[in-house]
C-alpha cells in the first residue's frame, strides 16, 4: 500500500514519529484491553522524554490509550477527555536501558488487572511493540494479533494452534511464572480469527486478548 | 522502479492509470479500492484546506501559528490569485499541522502544506470534476513513490530536500497533468522542483516542526507552481528526473547529521534559536 502512505496517511499533526507512533504504540494497549483503563502511567524514554510536550506527544498517548484514531481531532483535547472519562493518568521520565530513543513503556490496569507495554515509534509513523506483560517481542501490528495467558503444561500451545483457524506468521512464548504455572503466547495472524469464543474456551487458556490492525 | 519506466508504459496507457496499475502489481491492491482510498485523503486534504484557511492557530510551542492569518488578510503587491490561495493554504495547513490538525503526512508531516496549497488552487480556481483532480493526485503520489523507492522522503535521512523538495517535485508534476495529459511534462516538472531545492537542509529550531518548516511551506509552494509552469512551457530538464532524484539521494547522504532534522544544525544552531529553544523548554517542562 505504498502510494496510500506516501499520499497519507491521514493523521493529526504535527509528527509522524512523535506523534502518530506514539498514539499507535498506546491504542495498541488500548486494543488489548478493549476499553478505556482505570489507571496509566507512560514512561518516556530517549528523544520522548526530551521533546514530547511540543510534539504533542503526551496528549498523542493519552488519545491512543483512550482508543481514540490516529485523524480524530479530539487528540488535542486529550486531556479534558481523559479528565471527564475519570482516567488516572501520569507521565514519568525514565532511561528504559538499550532501546530505540523514541520508547515508551505504559502500565495501565483495568478492574484491578494491570498490564504492561513497551514500544518504539520508528519512523514515517512505523511502530514497533517490544514488550508486552514482560514477553520480549517484536510485533510491527502489521498482523492481527492474538495475546494469551496459557497454562504452562505440556500439549497447551499445540492445543491453541489446533484451534487458531488462520495462518500463523509470527509465534512468541514465555513462561511468566514458573510457580503459578502460566505462560503468556503472542501469536501474529495474516488475518483475523473468527472463533476467538472458542480459542478462550480452550482448558489452558486463562487469559485471551485479539488486537486486530486498523491502519 | 523508474520514472522512465513509468513514462514508457504511458504511451498506451493514461499515467495515472500505469501508476494505479503498477500498485495493484506489487501489493494486490484492487485498482478501484485504491482509487477510492485515495479519493478519501484527497477529500480530507480539501476539507482541511476550506476549514483552515487563514485561521489563527496556536500551535504547541508558540513558535508560530499566525502567519496564514497575517497572509490571508493581506493584498497581494505580486502575486497571482492562484499563488495566493496556494500560499495561504500551505502556510494553513503547516500552521494547523504544529497545533495538532487534521492533515494528510503528504509525503510528510512536515512537508503537509504543499501539496494542499497546489490543489485547494485548482480546486477553487478551475471548477475540476473531483475525478480529475484525483488523477492528478495519483501523478503526485506516482513521483513520490519513485522518490521513495529511490531515495528518500525522510528528512532525518535526506534533509529537508527529501521532505519538502518531493512535496514540490510531487505538486508541480500533479499540477501539471492536470493541464497537459503528459509524463514527460510531468516529469520535467518534478525534476525542476527537485533540483532547485537541492541540498536543503532540516533545521527545525528545537526539533519542533515550526520554524522553518511552516513559512518554507509557504514559499515552496510557489516553485511547484513555477516549476509547473516552466515545464508546461515546454522547458525541459536537461538531467531527467530519475537521475535528479539519485542526485538528490547522494547529496542527501553525505549531509553530515546535524543538518538532519537533529535540530543541531542550519537555523536551528542560530544565536536566537537557541535563545527561543531555552525560553520554550522554561515554559514546557
Amino acid at each position: 500500500m505504498s502510494l496510500l502512505k506516501i499520499l497519507g496517511p491521514v493523521m493529526v499533526g504535527p509528527s509522524s514519529s512523535h506523534t502518530l507512533g506514539a498514539l499507535k504504540i498506546s491504542r495498541f494497549a488500548y486494543k488489548l484491553v478493549g476499553k478505556t483503563p482505570d489507571k496509566v502511567t507512560f514512561l518516556l524514554h530517549g528523544s520522548f522524554s526530551k521533546t514530547y510536550k511540543g510534539h504533542g506527544t503526551d496528549r498523542a498517548l493519552l488519545a491512543g490509550i483512550m482508543g481514540f484514531k490516529q485523524d480524530d481531532p479530539r487528540i488535542k483535547d486529550a486531556f479534558e477527555v481523559a479528565k471527564e472519562r475519570g482516567l488516572e493518568y501520569s507521565f514519568e521520565i525514565q532511561d528504559l536501558g538499550e532501546v530505540h530513543p523514541n520508547t515508551v513503556r505504559i502500565k495501565f490496569e483495568v478492574e484491578g488487572i494491570v498490564h504492561e507495554i513497551e514500544g518504539s515509534s520508528i519512523g514515517g509513523g512505523d511502530i514497533k511493540i517490544t514488550n508486552i506483560d514482560s514477553v520480549p517481542c517484536d510485533l510491527s501490528w502489521d498482523y492481527d494479533t492474538l495475546v494469551i495467558v496459557n497454562k504452562d503444561i505440556p500439549k497447551a500451545l499445540e492445543k491453541i494452534l489446533d484451534a487458531i483457524n488462520v495462518n500463523v506468521a509470527n509465534l512468541y512464548l514465555r513462561r511468566i511464572n514458573a510457580l503459578l504455572e502460566r505462560a503468556l503466547t503472542i501469536v501474529e495472524l495474516d488475518e483475523p480469527v473468527d472463533n476467538l469464543e472458542e480459542i478462550k474456551k480452550i482448558p489452558y487458556v486463562y487469559e485471551c486478548y485479539f488486537i486486530g490492525r486498523d491502519y | 522502479m523508474t520514472w522512465k519506466e513509468i513514462s514508457e508504459m504511458s504511451k498506451n496507457m493514461e499515467l495515472h492509470e500505469v501508476i494505479l496499475t503498477l500498485e495493484m502489481l506489487e501489493n494486490g491492491e484492487d485498482p478501484v479500492n485504491l482509487r477510492n482510498m485515495l479519493g478519501d485523503i484527497l477529500k480530507v486534504i480539501l476539507e482541511e484546506s476550506e476549514k483552515q484557511y487563514g485561521k489563527k492557530q496556536k500551535t504547541l510551542t508558540g513558535l508560530t501559528g499566525e502567519n496564514a492569518f497575517k497572509f490571508s488578510n493581506y493584498s497581494p503587491k505580486l502575486m497571482g490569485e492562484f499563488n495566493y490561495i496556494a500560499t495561504t493554504t500551505a502556510l494553513s495547513i503547516a500552521e494547523s499541522n504544529a497545533s495538532m490538525g487534521r492533515i494528510a503526512a503528504c509525503p510528510t508531516a512536515g512537508s503537509s502544506g504543499i501539496i494542499p496549497g497546489v490543489y485547494y488552487s485548482l480546486y477553487k480556481l478551475f471548477n475540476p470534476s473531483f475525478e480529475e483532480l484525483l488523477n492528478s493526485f495519483i501523478v503526485s503520489g506516482g513521483v513520490g513513490n519513485v522518490i521513495a523507492k529511490k531515495a528518500t522522503l525522510s528528512g532525518a535521512a535526506g534533509g529537508c530536500q527529501a521532505e519538502i523538495g518531493a512535496a514540490a517535485a510531487m505538486a508541480a508534476a500533479g499540477l501539471s497533468y492536470f493541464f497537459i495529459k503528459s509524463a514527460d511534462v510531468a516529469g520535467n516538472a518534478a525534476a525542476l522542483a527537485l533540483k532547485s531545492l537541492m541540498g536543503l537542509v532540516c533545521d527545525p529550531v528545537g526539533g519542533f516542526v515550526e520554524v522553518p518548516c511552516v513559512k518554507r511551506n509557504g514559499n515552496i509552494v510557489n516553485l511547484a507552481i513555477s516549476s509547473a509552469e516552466l515545464a508546461m512551457s515546454g522547458i525541459k530538464s536537461v538531467i531527467p528526473l530519475d537521475e535528479v532524484i539519485d542526485a538528490m539521494y547522494k547529496v542527501g547522504k553525505s549531509l553530515p547529521e546535524s543538518l538532519r532534522e537533529t535540530g543541531e544544525g542550519g537555523i536551528a544552531a542560530t544565536p536566537t534559536a537557541r535563545k527561543l529553544i531555552d525560553n520554550i523548554k522554561n515554559k514546557l517542562f
